[in-house]
């Protein structure tokens, strides 16, 4: 019996293991996969990450040169992020924040770019 | 006497996931107990038809959250022993690391979750600090917290660089220490025996006739790990089985405890052993053939049946999930239980309930 | 697969899985899988020492299979699941969900079952044409 108490003693000295979170924010890990973005400038509407997408939420549009993208049914997998050819997605490390709204997130690029080769 | 039918579940406050027992209950003793499944079956095993074989490796990796990363492990393997592919050395011991990391966060939540079936609330909670540790050196080196997405045919997707190894060893020496911290109130705490010791047992042949896995199967006594079969990198570690004679709650409450400590252990030994080569081999072709795949989960044994055509989309994926093997154990434990034992008895199968139903 | 695989008719079935039991082996599970034609082939999984065996059967889609739950009780849980999403039906089975297990009772159809086009001759195509314009008798 009372082979819990020690712990209960120790946790009295030692600060707290939780956070007041929207105040306090921890620094996020290098390399997490976050929130992804892309750099539109840089697409060339390739529709590689589109057809490899697991969870089918990107859809792109090369006549019209239009990424959508939704993130809720997005699992941050990185998959399109690894095989884009031009580089122009990444992923943040961090999270997106909770929204009270389902929303999707279309760009809008310029047809007709190429990968720009970088000497 | 007058029987009454006590639905228990699909939801109830100790369990994690919808199962639903139909309790056919004389005073407080359960005479008989039906399970019920189809809350959460998604049919993933199907959406093999619709995605690609690459792509099916994220969505296996989702039949479950807690054991999400072996499920993946097992799926590349299956397709690699398909297609003859020679994954690199170490991405089969960053694979072994990442799988222990996983049975060991599983092996700490089903801890706190048992705690908290018999009431025991702070325990719960200190052992769920100690989880959170675990899924911080998951974020850190795999990228995410639970489905960590590392695995890919052919190897897996992130590396651990030097000073990571040794932030990791670090940690895991603190993880192991408020453990063991801990152990003595989760073994030998009166409260705690009182409720679980004793309650629920299989003898080991009963456990042996009705098929089970895991844990569950090695607290009656039974030595059976998949780990056995040196998959991955496991046949460069030193691993002896944990087995546990008394077949009841405590037996396998104790059982997943020591795996804990034992994955500790596995870990350790894999970051020393690691070898430097590539970690990922291209994959050119497609998966013709059939193949059978089995690795441990934290639950027990997974299995893997694949049949591919040639074509872009696998013909067949089933999955059998430890916890499916488990369940027939409840019909054997439950009758003759009192009611109010009936939370304790039910968790100490670690009920898995989307990985049952896919 | 590298294992052993045993094919097995379907009236021999109960007889060859109760060798294995007393072989000492332990039950996995049962794979189910669309084969030729109308055919269900099933795959009985088992393990001894970490070493598997397995059965192979194959059965018309319309004929009952012979369950195998009075040598392995534990096998009724699976049975019900290949009732539940291939319509393939098991008789004799110690705990029959009547194919309630996962769906509910008032689906008629069988998830897992593949629908392939086949090819017809014109004149099967054209009486089943001709059968889709009466009222009634659509969707057969």
């Amino acid at each position: 019996m009372f082979k819990m108490t020690p712990n209960v003693l120790r946790n009295l000295f030692f600060p707290k293991a939780t956070r007041r979170y929207p105040l306090e924010v921890r620094a996020p890990f290098e390399n997490v996969r976050g929130a992804l973005m892309n750099d539109i400038e840089k697409c060339t509407f390739c529709s590689a990450c589109a057809l490899k997408c697991p969870s089918q939420c990107i859809a792109v549009d090369k006549k019209a040169a239009t990424w959508s993208y939704d993130p809720f049914a997005c699992v941050f997998c990185g998959i399109c992020v690894e095989i884009c050819p031009a580089e122009s997605l990444h992923q943040k490390p961090e999270y997106r924040l909770p929204v009270a709204q389902r929303e999707s997130i279309l760009l809008k690029g310029e047809p007709g770019q190429k990968i720009e080769k970088s000497s | 006497m007058l029987k009454t039918v006590i639905p228990f579940g699909p939801q109830h406050p100790v369990l994690p996931e919808p199962l639903h027992l139909k309790l056919t209950v004389e005073d407080e003793v359960i005479t008989e107990a039906i399970p019920a499944l189809g809350f959460v079956h998604r049919g993933l095993e199907m959406l093999a038809n619709i995605r690609d074989f690459k792509q099916m490796t994220q969505v296996v990796e989702r039949v479950c959250g807690i054991c999400s990363m072996i499920h993946a492990m097992c799926y590349c393997q299956g397709i690699e022993a398909i297609m003859g592919i020679e994954v690199p050395r170490r991405a089969t011991f960053l694979r072994t690391i990442w799988s222990e990391l996983n049975r060991m966060h599983s092996h700490l939540l089903w801890l706190g979750l048992f705690a908290d079936s018999f009431g025991f609330e702070s325990l719960f909670m200190q052992l769920w600090k100690i989880r959170e540790k675990v899924l911080d050196l998951n974020e850190a080196t795999a990228g995410n917290r639970i489905i960590v997405s590392v695995n890919v045919i052919g190897g897996v997707r992130r590396d651990l660089a030097p000073e990571q190894i040794s932030w990791m060893l670090a940690e895991l020496a603190e993880v192991e220490q408020e453990i063991n911290r801990l152990g003595s109130t989760l073994l030998t705490d009166y409260t705690v025996k009182k409720r679980t010791a004793g309650k629920g047992v299989i003898t080991k042949d009963k456990a042996f006739e009705l098929g089970l896995a895991g844990p569950t199967l090695r607290a009656s006594g039974v030595c059976q790990d998949m780990r056995m079969l040196g998959y991955a990198a496991f046949d460069q570690l030193d691993f002896e089985p944990v087995v546990e004679t008394g077949g009841d709650c405590y037996a396998r409450s104790k059982v997943r405890f020591r795996e804990v400590l034992q994955s500790i252990d596995l870990i350790r030994q894999a970051l020393s052993r690691i070898d430097q080569s590539e970690i990922r081999t291209k994959v050119k072709g497609r998966p013709q053939g059939e193949t059978v795949c089995r690795v441990e989960q934290p639950r027990g044994e997974l299995f893997y049946y694949i049949k591919a055509d040639g074509t872009k989309n696998l013909e067949r994926l089933r999955i059998r999930t430890p916890t499916f093997a488990n369940i027939p154990a409840l019909l054997s434990i439950l009758p003759g239980m009192w009611l109010s034992d009936v939370p304790v008895a039910v968790l100490s199968i670690d009920p898995c309930i989307s990985c049952t139903e896919r | 697969m590298r294992d052993e695989v045993i094919s097995v008719d379907p009236d021999n079935l109960v007889g060859a899985v109760a060798k294995i039991k007393v072989e000492g082996y332990r039950f996995v599970t049962l794979s189910c899988m669309q084969g030729d034609e109308n055919m269900v082939v099933v795959l009985y999984h088992f393990d001894k020492d970490l070493v598997l065996k397995h059965l192979r059967v194959s059965v018309p889609a319309d004929r009952a299979l012979p369950s195998i739950t009075p040598v392995y009780f534990a096998a009724f849980l699976v049975e019900n699941e290949i009732q539940d999403l291939f319509g393939l039906r098991f008789s004799g089975l110690a705990v029959d969900y009547e194919r309630t297990l996962y769906l509910e009772g008032d689906v008629k159809v069988t998830p897992f079952c593949r629908y392939t086009v086949a090819k017809m001759n014109a004149d099967k195509a054209k009486m089943l044409s001709a059968s889709a314009d009466l009222p009634g008798t659509g969707g057969s």
